[in-house]
């Protein structure tokens, strides 16, 4: 058995994280893979989707031909509005981020650190910075969650005591759904919640660049193929 | 009271050399393509440009930068599905930029209009952005400072204007838009349709005509997304 045979998909992830948005919570969800978690909201539940360019309650993508480039999200692709959307400039959009309105915002990441440390704007290599806005939304949400493989494609921890790429914020994060287990970060440690039940804590250690410690219990992740 | 101007070449055609100047939108929803094609035509050089992104293909402020009238660049994310006129003049040194995140650049530019001359703020605290700024405790938590932005010239997009300059935008088009249009000496807004004082309830109003110097009509104006599909170059 490798990692690659068992480790979830970004669709299984996003999933993951779907399944702890209240129902009425307001969401903001960053560019690219988090943006998937949108598509598995449980049955009856319905969160409030923010994007930081001044759309509250958006929804999904518009058939091809029929996008109107003057409703777009922050990835600059074309969105559709719900029954009582509202638009808003980006002055009051960041307001609504930092000013501590947002129940929950999830983020990609390049490594997480124990300590809540995030880091996911920059590899450090050179070439022309962008930011956008990361720094912002990891300030302020009532719960920052990361939606990240376990490893990088080399198979190096993600997950680390310290962050060695340049940080998007210090001590933001308050949850993270790897492609292996569920960790939250508590006092300064990561916690596990939840790991594949075809992986030993050992196994799952062994992947994690700190230590998982485990004070109350570790539940079975299960999540359907997708 | 009239603040209409005829045409965007008019509009821009005191924007000196050196001048900075504000620039609405977030990628195309928003821009001012209209105004930023005369202000090429026109010919302002060695531009400080203020804008979300760095554009995208070679229409609009890809097209602005690529004549080379841009030497400074402030920015949140220059990085776009066609960024290359930006990349490769940055990457040779050919221009300077100032990255700043979202929600810092969306409040310097706020406070800016609203004569608040700095703020602190949590985001980019203890990271490579926040270097060299002065940091402050409050209630526990760590802030750091930043200043206001101004310009000399915003050229802002909107939906409806009265001749007096109040203003309507169209969907997420609003964007940066209404906070430059409040922290620039001279704002000039292009919009779609310019109706009589009185057509636009002042219940929805989203920019007063106080921030607003010139209102430029552009019955249809073209959208970035839209020029770069037809693969188009400015001029």
């Amino acid at each position: 058995m490798t990692l690659g045979d068992i480790q979830l998909s970004n669709a299984q992830i996003a999933w993951r994280a779907a399944q702890d948005i209240e129902d009425g919570a307001y969401v903001n969800l960053g560019i690219g893979f988090p943006e998937m978690v949108a598509k598995f909201q449980p049955e009856g539940r319905e969160a409030i989707f923010h994007t930081e360019n001044g759309v509250l309650n958006f929804g999904r993508a518009p058939a091809a031909g029929e996008e109107d480039w003057d409703l777009i999200n922050a990835g600059k692709k074309a969105i559709t509005l719900k029954p009582g959307a509202a638009f808003f400039h980006h002055a009051d959009s960041f307001a609504m981020v930092r000013g501590g309105h947002l129940d929950v915002a999830i983020l990609g990441a390049y490594q997480v650190a124990q300590t809540g440390d995030l880091a996911n704007w920059s590899t450090g290599k050179g070439g022309v910075p962008a930011v956008g806005g990361a720094m912002d939304l990891v300030h302020g949400a009532k719960r920052v969650a990361v939606l990240t493989d376990h490893t990088t494609k080399k198979g190096e921890p993600k997950l680390l005591e310290t962050c060695t790429l340049p940080l998007t914020g210090v001590g933001c994060v308050t949850r993270v759904y790897t492609s292996l287990a569920v960790v939250d970060i508590e006092g300064g440690r990561f916690v596990l919640r939840e790991k594949l039940p075809a992986l030993s804590l050992a196994d799952l250690q062994a992947v994690t660049g700190a230590e998982l410690t485990t004070p109350g219990p570790v539940a079975d992740l299960i999540v359907p193929n997708l | 009271m009239d603040k209409t101007i005829a045409t965007p070449a008019e509009a821009v055609a005191r924007i000196p050399d050196g001048a900075t100047v504000m620039i609405g939108g977030f990628g195309g929803s928003g821009a001012p393509i209209e105004l930023i094609h005369a202000l090429i035509d026109h010919g302002a050089r060695n531009l400080t440009v203020i804008n979300n992104n760095a554009g995208n293909g070679h229409v609009g402020l890809a097209a602005l930068i690529e004549q080379g009238q841009v030497a400074k660049l402030i920015c949140s994310f220059p990085r776009s599905a066609d960024p290359k006129v930006f990349t490769d003049l940055y990457l040779s040194g050919g221009i300077a930029l100032e990255l700043v995140p979202q929600g810092t650049l969306a409040e310097r530019i706020r406070a800016g209009g609203a004569g608040i001359p700095a703020f602190y703020t949590p985001t980019s605290y203890g990271t490579d952005l926040a270097e060299g700024k002065p940091v402050a405790e409050f209630d526990g938590r760590m802030y750091v400072q930043e200043r206001w932005l101004k310009a000399d010239f915003a050229l802002i997009k909107a939906e409806e204007a009265d001749p007096l300059g109040n203003l309507t935008y169209r969907m997420a088009a609003r964007n940066f838009n209404p906070v430059m249009a409040m922290a620039a000496r001279v704002t000039i807004a292009q919009v779609s349709r310019i109706v009589a004082p009185g057509a636009i309830d002042p219940e929805v109003v989203v920019t007063p005509g106080i921030f607003v110097d010139g209102i430029v009509p552009v019955e249809n104006p073209q959208q970035e997304e839209v020029l770069n599909r037809q693969e188009a170059v400015y001029p």
